[in-house]
């Protein structure tokens, strides 16, 4: 993966709660390239979900930088590349980086085509008839093309967050970030969520995922990020994290995991 | 205390009656109208957090609840609206515009407070999941609130708001005390040509209902409709 293009570069990250009695971040760096699998692991608590939410800016960090395609978009302003210092659109920026949360977070009040080209109808002016053509196109792709129609609540979990993984992707994002996307599925509907996202990751989309899914860390994931008490503790291949352990308080994770 | 007789004169005056009842309805729609876009601006710039607005909008929703309809009326009608000078037309021939317009501002401004506590309980009552899959989407924040925020805001208002229009029906009553011809007013007009009081008052109390009764049906019907989605 040395080869590849840097897409996220994160340092320094920081993120306190409570006038800085809690620290959710506590100093995290790391690069993600394109076409990177990153999977965040660790115990409850330890920053995985904070981090993740940091990296699109839902989470306002206390201080470090977020580089995304070049641009620090924690800040208000950045120098284009005339030279000149311009003001920072984050919403821009969110656009390239799709996200899939825990609770699906579907509109309710739309169906679930609506839910899936309201954004690029708003914000990239893509024609309605082209919208719908391509949401009922990526529905068939996740096995869902006759769902078009119907509300989020007609769905299962599994479905509904199919359909969340697929509204994300009609922005042609960059990058996809996974909060926890199976902790709210029941058993027998985690599979067919994991497929999809495996089947994505094959297509060479970038990925950041924080799961807990071990089994789906170890065949998909690229590199395994493991937190604890908002630091990255130790990162790796999959072999190395599952095989190979190095510090304690992994190795005492996994054994309480796996 | 009611007579036949007593109901006949007072039939006599029933043409007042009907143009009490189109007075209280413009009164009313027009109230929860800009009433409405009234509590939507306080309700949003309340949720705004910009410090010195922020206070303003709730001073004034504070003063508006803690004070009475009538005291709020008479200072709209002799203080502010006192030295202006309002173009004297009759609405639909009758409605004296230079009183029915400070009793619209009143009722609005009144109902914009009321209305906006409602708004604003609905809009925060919408789970922050639902900004952040918009934001994360790349939607603006204005956009976020026109498209996922306030329709699913005022789905689960609906009820309020609907008791909210009624209330005003019932409220802009006292819009007579400043010569509004609505139709209270209607009642003390045939009160004095007639000597009745009794039948004016249960011909209005009829009018009344049959205005409020259909009116929260109406809105129970296309809340049912609205809330398609909630549904299996």
């Amino acid at each position: 993966m040395a080869t590849n293009a840097e897409l996220i570069k994160v340092t320094d990250l920081c993120k306190y709660y409570k006038d800085g009695s809690l620290k959710a971040l506590n100093g995290v760096s790391s690069t993600i390239d394109k076409g990177d699998v990153v999977v965040i692991i660790g115990p409850s608590g330890s920053g995985k979900s904070t981090f993740l939410r940091c990296l699109n800016l839902l989470e306002q960090p206390t201080s470090g930088s977020v580089v995304f395609n070049g641009i620090d978009i924690t800040k208000k302003t950045y120098v284009n590349s005339e030279g000149k210092t311009v003001k920072l659109n984050i919403d821009e920026h969110r656009r390239s980086m799709g996200m899939v949360f825990q609770h699906f977070n579907l509109f309710p009040h739309m169906t679930v085509l609506d839910n899936m080209t309201l954004a690029p109808i708003k914000v990239k002016k893509m024609n309605k008839a082209e919208a719908e053509k391509k949401a009922k196109a990526l529905l068939k792709r996740v096995g869902l093309e006759d769902r078009a129609d119907a509300y989020p609540i007609q769905l299962s979990g599994g479905q509904k967050q199919r359909v969340a993984i697929v509204r994300a992707l009609m922005m042609e994002p960059q990058v996809m970030l996974f909060d926890e996307p199976t902790s709210a599925l029941d058993p027998e509907m985690v599979g067919e969520v994991l497929q999809v996202m495996a089947e994505l990751a094959n297509t060479g989309m970038t990925m950041v995922i924080v799961t807990h899914e071990m089994g789906f860390a170890r065949e998909v994931g690229k590199r395994i990020i493991f937190m604890d008490g908002g630091k990255i503790v130790e990162e790796g291949t999959p072999q190395q994290i599952f095989g190979n352990p190095q510090s304690p308080r992994l190795k005492d994770f996994l054994k309480k995991v796996l | 205390m009611l007579s036949s007789a007593g109901f006949a004169k007072t039939w006599q005056y029933i043409q007042l009656f009907k143009e009490g009842l189109i007075c209280t309805l413009s009164l009313s729609a027009l109230t929860v109208v800009f009433g409405f876009i009234l509590a939507l601006i306080i309700a949003l710039v309340r949720l705004s957090k910009v410090k010195p607005f922020d206070w303003l909008a709730t001073a004034y929703v504070e003063v508006f609840r803690a004070t009475p309809m009538l005291v709020q009326l008479f200072i709209v009608y002799y203080v502010i609206f006192a030295n202006a000078t309002l173009p004297t037309f009759k609405l639909f021939g009758f409605i004296r515009f230079e009183r029915f317009l400070p009793g619209v501002v009143a009722l609005s401004m009144n109902s914009g407070a009321y209305l906006s506590e409602i708004i604003r309980a609905g809009i925060q009552s919408i789970d922050v999941g639902q900004t952040e899959a918009s934001r994360s989407l790349g939607l603006t924040g204005v956009q976020t609130m026109k498209n996922i925020i306030l329709p699913q805001a005022i789905k689960n208002i609906l009820p309020a708001i609907a008791n909210e229009f009624v209330t005003i029906i019932k409220e802009s009553s006292i819009c007579y005390t400043i010569g509004v011809q609505e139709i209270m007013y209607a009642v003390n007009a045939t009160k004095g040509a007639t000597y009745r009081i009794a039948e004016p008052l249960i011909i209005a109390t009829l009018v009344y209902f049959c205005l409020t009764f259909p009116t929260s049906k109406i809105i129970a019907f296309f809340e049912r409709r609205m809330s398609r989605g909630d549904k299996r």
